[in-house]
């Protein structure tokens, strides 16, 4: 875990990933370095393999071949448990709550994962900390009028902010959030971008996104993708100026 | 609690208020004058260890969402360890529901080691099968088990507790002395759902994905509540062998796996009582509807589908439910 510490520390590297899913080639030999702190995102039309690529990061699947490091420990095929304490939280595509359980339960649990897994007998009330850091989570994400309330019902961008403030319960490193946006309507979609970017000034943030517009104004890092190849990888003014993104992605107008 | 503005329903609000903040008293002080109630205590007995039975399949169907079809064993060989270790081993009954238990739970680690790695129906076959397995073992282990005539002898001789006298064939004191060990048990469940795992197991119910997210290691939180969950199935299965003096062979049968389903569903899964609750009121119906008719199955069937079908929170579930809508109206 050693290495020099300062804002070019690379946080997460992905080395020559290729994955396919039967004859399908989904990503060929892809390799990029994620630095500490920044935010970045990763973009590219429909099908270009991004949520497998976001997939491979945040360990829900093995690549077929190369391999994911995180602060220089090689963590493919690791299970989901282990990439979460090791310190990279996810938030899904689809989002996934606790929904029977109330908006604080569901951030308290999260948060209890640091404290007690395997515990049967202790009462849970006796953990030190824990309930006040799921209202303080809460709090953040702009939940906290709604502590009370079962998950199952709130708004689908409550919902996305509940899952928000579970992925940051164990205070990860990393955040990685795919389409953290979607289904989102045009207000909501404001507050979940200042949230992000918010949390990036602690963390290192990869978004995947769809709409390239959402993500130009507030990543440092664009790494684009197409048909399973690395196309560009820079900042947002060096991605829109390339030729090569202007032709497969701008140009549709998106 | 203001008592001094009391409206029509108050009083009601009052004893479920009581109940949820005191959920293992609130069994017990039922429990205690439960036997009075019953047409005979036997009955009473029965509906004892099969609540507690029901309430362990519950922790782990109701809690972690994981419906197992093959709990017989675990009562089984609760009551079948028991019984072995009175009739052959000639232990004190004691010492041989402690073995009972454990014996349990280490199948539960054996079981629950195959068929945690499967999910939804195909944990429930994997269970269904596994459960048969162990039924033609001890079927087939006819020196030890007795085979089809079930194993006969299981006697607890008298003895005194704290100079009191127990005579186990008279029926209100077994029903004290098994009250006694449900109660440690119920006590025991109330414990593990108030704790940090007891919240574990309910994130797995209602998210996987999300609970491997957050860092937890599922197949082992599945593991450990399998393996609690059986041994606690186990401790019925014990009770029930000291109850009945011998260990019918149909104790492992899946009908027996199928009991417990019903039981849960019937009074309400993922609730405290509904467990007991459903325990009750099944056997309380095999009870009077056997004395009218031989096709008691028939009836208890016909109740369980209107219950499945218009109320699936069970008959404690759906009480439960009617009392907090009658308090957020209030609110």
């Amino acid at each position: 875990m050693s290495g020099e510490r300062g804002a070019t520390e690379v946080l997460i590297e992905a080395r020559q990933i290729s994955h396919r899913f039967g004859a399908f080639q989904a990503l060929a030999d892809i390799s990029v370095q994620f630095r500490a702190k920044h935010l970045c995102a990763i973009i590219g039309p429909n099908g270009a393999g991004k949520s497998t690529f976001f997939n491979i990061l945040s360990g829900s699947i093995k690549p077929t071949s190369g391999s994911v490091v995180f602060q220089g420990i090689d963590v493919t095929g690791l299970a989901q448990h282990e990439y979460a304490r090791l310190g990279i939280a996810k938030s899904f595509q689809i989002t996934n709550v606790f929904k029977q359980l109330s908006a604080h339960e569901n951030v308290r649990v999260a948060v209890q994962m640091r404290h007690a897994r395997f515990d049967f007998l202790s009462p849970r009330k006796a953990l030190q900390g824990v309930a006040e850091r799921a209202d303080l989570l809460l709090e953040r994400v702009g939940l906290a009028s709604v502590r009370d309330k079962t998950a199952g019902v709130l708004a689908h961008g409550q919902q996305r902010a509940l899952e928000v403030a579970m992925a940051l319960a164990a205070d990860p490193q990393l955040l990685l959030m795919d389409e953290p946006t979607a289904g989102m309507s045009p207000e909501e979609t404001t507050v979940m971008m200042d949230l992000i970017a918010r949390l990036a000034t602690e963390r290192t943030v990869i978004l995947v996104e769809h709409k390239m517009k959402l993500v130009m104004g507030i990543c440092k890092t664009l790494i684009v993708l197409h048909h399973g190849q690395l196309l560009a990888q820079g900042s947002p003014e060096q991605i829109r100026a390339n030729p090569e993104v202007r032709r497969v992605y701008l140009g549709q107008g998106a | 609690m203001d008592l001094v503005q009391a409206r029509p329903g108050a009083a009601a609000n009052v004893a479920f208020q009581w109940i949820a903040r005191h959920r293992v008293g609130a069994v017990l002080v039922f429990l205690l004058v439960f036997p009075l109630l019953m047409p005979y205590e036997a009955l009473a007995v029965n509906i004892l260890i099969f609540g507690l039975y029901a309430v362990g399949f519950n922790l782990l169907f109701g809690y972690t969402g994981m419906l197992s079809f093959g709990h017989a064993a675990f009562l089984g060989v609760g009551s079948y360890l028991t019984g072995i270790a009175i009739v052959h081993a000639h232990l004190h009954w004691l010492l041989a529901i402690a073995i009972g238990v454990v014996s349990s739970a280490l199948v539960g680690v054996l079981i629950g080691h195959l068929a945690i790695r499967t999910r939804g129906i195909y944990f429930s076959m994997v269970t269904l099968a596994l459960g048969q397995i162990v039924y033609y073992a001890f079927y087939k282990a006819e020196r030890w088990t007795g085979g089809e005539n079930g194993l006969r002898g299981v006697i607890v001789p008298s003895f005194d507790l704290f100079g009191v006298h127990v005579d186990f064939t008279n029926p209100i004191s077994k029903y004290y002395v098994i009250f006694a060990f449900v109660t440690v048990a119920l006590w025991f469940v109330s414990r593990i759902l108030a704790s940090p795992f007891g919240a574990v197991i309910e994130a797995i119910r209602e998210n996987e994905l999300r609970a491997a997210a957050c860092g937890y290691d599922v197949a082992q939180a599945k593991l450990l509540v399998f393996v609690l969950s059986a041994g606690i199935c186990g401790l019925a299965g014990a009770l029930r062998a000291l109850h009945l003096s011998v260990v019918p062979i149909d104790s492992l049968h899946y009908l027996q796996s199928g009991q417990a389903v019903i039981m849960c569903l019937l009074g309400g899964m993922g609730t405290f009582f509904g467990p007991f609750v459903g325990a009750a009121v099944f056997l309380y119906l095999e009870d009077v509807v056997t004395t009218l008719t031989r096709h008691w199955m028939a009836v208890v069937g016909v109740v369980f589908m209107v219950f499945v079908l218009f109320f699936p929170r069970g008959i404690w579930g759906s009480l439960l439910a009617q009392w907090q809508r009658s308090l957020e109206l209030r609110a």
